[in-house]
């Protein structure tokens, strides 16, 4: 058993942080300092990105992407964040990617699957409904068969991004028969189909990433069907558990923590806390167990295995660790951090934590609440 | 990076565990703790047997010089199977501060002896004063013509009531020094008694032990190294304890009906075991970089992933013992059932080689420094 990385690794390693450094984008508005960056910028970051061709990166070489290995991706990841560089939409990259190559038509790999590699189509996800969040299967945005035709009518609710996307791809209700799973589709549309409206939800961030997209007799051609019908529930749950390993973000938050103990390190009033100092030191070691463990589920899937049982908390540990540092930012920064909405000067790391703590909040709500996540282990490992 | 193991430590582990499953049992965990010592001579025996003692003894002392992954396999299991007998107090532990010392190679005829299970060793050197740091000593070793006096007061020296040599930590000058002092020597004295969780351990009072000038060992150096081995096995056999913990806990949610149902179907009992397998995980993670780290030569980065494992696993094991007596309510509480033995067994792991804020400022300062 060694736990160390390959000299090949190693170089590609080298190689990732070298393009990065000279890359990733300099924003003044605070990429660095974590917060929430512009949708231009986003754009060229990706455009950047694909041009390279690392944008897909998690991508077989045979859908077009780099074809990394496990560890390659985590490492790729890794580097990303350590340049401060803010990370991929993830909804057409990580979701709905895996989704076409395993059940698209070729027509439709063929169609979308390029587009999203080269940063031409930006997604959003439709999935959560005013009536159905952690009962996701209760759903009742209807998509009606007319000749070639959906006609789609309902409303989604909590969708990031979908006042940037392109396009959207959905989860809709094809019939009412049978259990609720059952009646499930997988269905793309394009945003600017009539019928389509976006109206912005603001967070307690003070940010608008968060849209409510309502659906009025929208026509959707049937080649936009994903898989059959009914078989939403299946391809929902498949893409769920795709990328376990990026969920526990392990990168970023070692960068933050990293900036954290670097301003505690030079902060007069905080450098010789050993109050300060132990929390740091739990955060660290924290951190730590959440990449090894992370490193174990890497370990698996690079020898061709499925995530162990090990890789189930890594979505409950890595979004509680997110908030733990996000709050360490916030306490820490004390007074420096209460300006809300206007840049001062001060420490960047204190300056952004109001907004950062703020809108991490929301990390162990989305991708299926943390006691949803519990649900479903609790029924693997007592089998009740 | 690969994280499987060799064939030889799959079947390492295989054995161990078969041993603490078959050939251990609740009922010999009872009665090795009124045994002399809490230590069955007849268990102590196959543990020799086996080759787990020699593990900790090099090559070349006639061993088998296992790595501290090796160690920690068989540790794993043993803790799994509430195995009392003092494999790392009085056998890994000493060990790997005599392999670590300057005087390896001179005791290649105790060392043989500790293999073959014919002698256990201990070591002394924690003081009232000095909680869990070892470089706070104010055990004096005194030069003179013969070799060493040794004059102090140790606390909680660990199955020194069965050895038949002490490694006692004293001041030589501005350096602390280790010695090796035969149980016997005159001057020194035990006040023996059994510890929480299995075990003996002993206060020692020295009082103008003369010691051989042979009988120095090295400095503080290897009492660190082996200390850090000793904590990374440790770990390892606090996580045989959370899994035989979680594995109870999670059967006993099955069975146990309350109000006409399995008490597994409280959403609130669910989570809290899945808290428990998270812990337990992440735990693992720890305890196999710090088992695989405790061999390197950098002490930096060895101290860094020991009290990385040593702070995780001290909070998770925690609650993993308390959630299991939780969960399992009033019979979690009596002796009767092995739940509260593994908790007490956790409870004093949390404290033994330093508690969880002590690794987290060690961490710390390794990590400024």
């Amino acid at each position: 058993m060694n736990f160390d990385y390959s000299p090949e690794e190693e170089t590609f390693r080298q190689e990732v942080r070298t393009w990065m450094e000279a890359n990733a984008p300099r924003d003044p508005s605070g990429i660095a300092t974590g917060m929430r960056i512009g949708k231009e910028t986003q754009f060229a970051w990706e455009k950047k990105l694909a041009s390279k061709g690392w944008l897909a990166y998690t991508w077989p070489a045979e859908f077009g992407g780099p074809g990394f290995t496990p560890v390659q991706r985590d490492i790729f990841d890794a580097e990303r964040a350590r340049a401060g560089a803010p990370s991929v939409i993830p909804f057409a990259l990580m979701m709905l990617g895996p989704v076409l190559m395993k059940f698209g038509t070729p027509e439709q790999q063929k169609r979308f699957l390029p587009r999203i590699a080269s940063a031409e189509q930006v997604w959003c996800q439709g999935y959560s409904e005013p009536g159905s969040g952690s009962d996701l299967a209760s759903l009742k945005t209807q998509a009606v068969r007319q000749g070639d035709k959906y006609i789609v009518n309902g409303q989604k609710i909590w969708t990031t991004q979908a006042h940037w996307a392109h396009w959207i791809f959905c989860l809709v209700r094809t019939s009412g028969d049978g259990s609720k799973q059952q009646g499930i589709s997988f269905l793309l549309m394009d945003m600017n189909t009539k019928g389509i409206e976006v109206r912005p939800i603001v967070t307690i961030d003070g940010h608008h990433h968060l849209n409510e997209v309502f659906f009025t007799d929208v026509e959707v051609p049937v080649e936009n069907l994903v898989g059959v019908e009914g078989q939403g529930w299946t391809i929902a749950k498949y893409l769920l558990t795709h990328e376990r390993t990026a969920i526990a973000g392990v990168g970023d938050s070692k960068r933050q923590l990293r900036w954290l103990s670097e301003t505690v390190a030079r902060d007069p009033a905080l450098k010789d806390s050993p109050h300060a100092r132990r929390r740091i030191a739990e955060l660290e070691v924290d951190l730590l167990a959440l990449e090894y463990t992370n490193l174990r589920t890497l370990d698996r899937m690079a020898k061709g295995h499925s995530p162990g049982p090990e890789s189930s908390g890594l979505k409950i540990k890595g979004t509680e660790l997110q908030q733990g540092i996000s709050e360490a930012q916030l306490e820490f920064g004390g007074l420096q951090a209460m300006p809300w909405g206007q840049d001062v000067e001060g420490e960047p790391v204190y300056r952004a934590a109001s907004t950062r703590y703020n809108f991490l909040r929301a990390c162990t709500i989305y991708g299926g609440s943390n006691e949803i996540q519990k649900n479903v282990l609790a029924k693997v490992l007592i089998g009740l | 990076m690969d994280l499987s193991f060799t064939s030889e430590q799959e079947i390492l582990q295989d054995s161990a565990v078969k041993f603490a499953q078959k050939g251990y049992s609740f009922d010999q965990y009872k009665k090795s703790l009124k045994a002399p010592g809490q230590c069955d001579p007849a268990i102590w025996k196959q543990v020799a047997e086996f080759g787990w003692l020699a593990l900790a003894v090099p090559e070349s002392a006639g061993g088998i010089g296992g790595s501290t992954l090796d160690i920690a396999l068989v540790a794993e299991a043993l803790g799994a199977g509430l195995v009392i007998e003092p494999f790392i107090a009085g056998a890994i532990f000493p060990a790997a501060i005599i392999a670590a010392s300057e005087s390896a190679g001179r005791q290649d005829a105790l060392l043989g002896n500790l293999a073959s299970g014919d002698a256990q060793l201990a070591v002394a050197y924690s003081e009232r004063a000095g909680r869990f740091d070892p470089a706070q000593c104010t055990t004096i070793a005194d030069k003179n013509a013969k070799g060493f006096v040794l004059s102090g007061e140790k606390i909680c020296a660990f199955n020194a009531p069965n050895a038949s040599h002490l490694i006692v930590s004293a001041r030589n000058g501005s350096a602390v020094d280790l010695f090796l002092v035969p149980r016997e020597t005159a001057g020194l004295s035990l006040t023996a008694y059994p510890v929480l969780g299995g075990g003996v351990a002993a206060d020692v009072k020295l009082d103008g032990v003369q010691v051989d000038s042979d009988a120095r060992l090295g400095d503080i150096t290897a009492l660190e190294a082996g200390l850090d081995k000793a904590i990374a096995v440790d770990c390892a056999l606090a996580l045989g304890g959370m899994k035989a913990l979680f594995e109870r806990t999670s059967a006993y949610l099955r069975t146990r009906k309350q109000f006409g149902v399995a008490i597994g179907t409280f959403q609130v009992l669910q989570h809290r075991v899945v808290d428990m397998f998270i812990e337990l995980e992440q735990s693992r993670s720890l305890v196999l970089l710090a088992t695989a780290k405790a061999d390197s030569g950098d002490a930096v980065e060895r101290r860094r992933a020991v009290s990385a494992a040593k702070a995780y696993v001290a909070k998770a094991s925690k609650m993993v013992a308390q959630q299991a007596v939780q969960l399992h309510g009033g019979i979690g509480m009596t002796e009767e059932l092995d739940v509260g033995h593994y908790f007490r067994q956790l409870t004093a792991f949390g404290t033994r080689f330093g508690d969880r804020d002590y690794h987290l400022d060690r961490f710390q300062a390794v990590a400024a420094a």
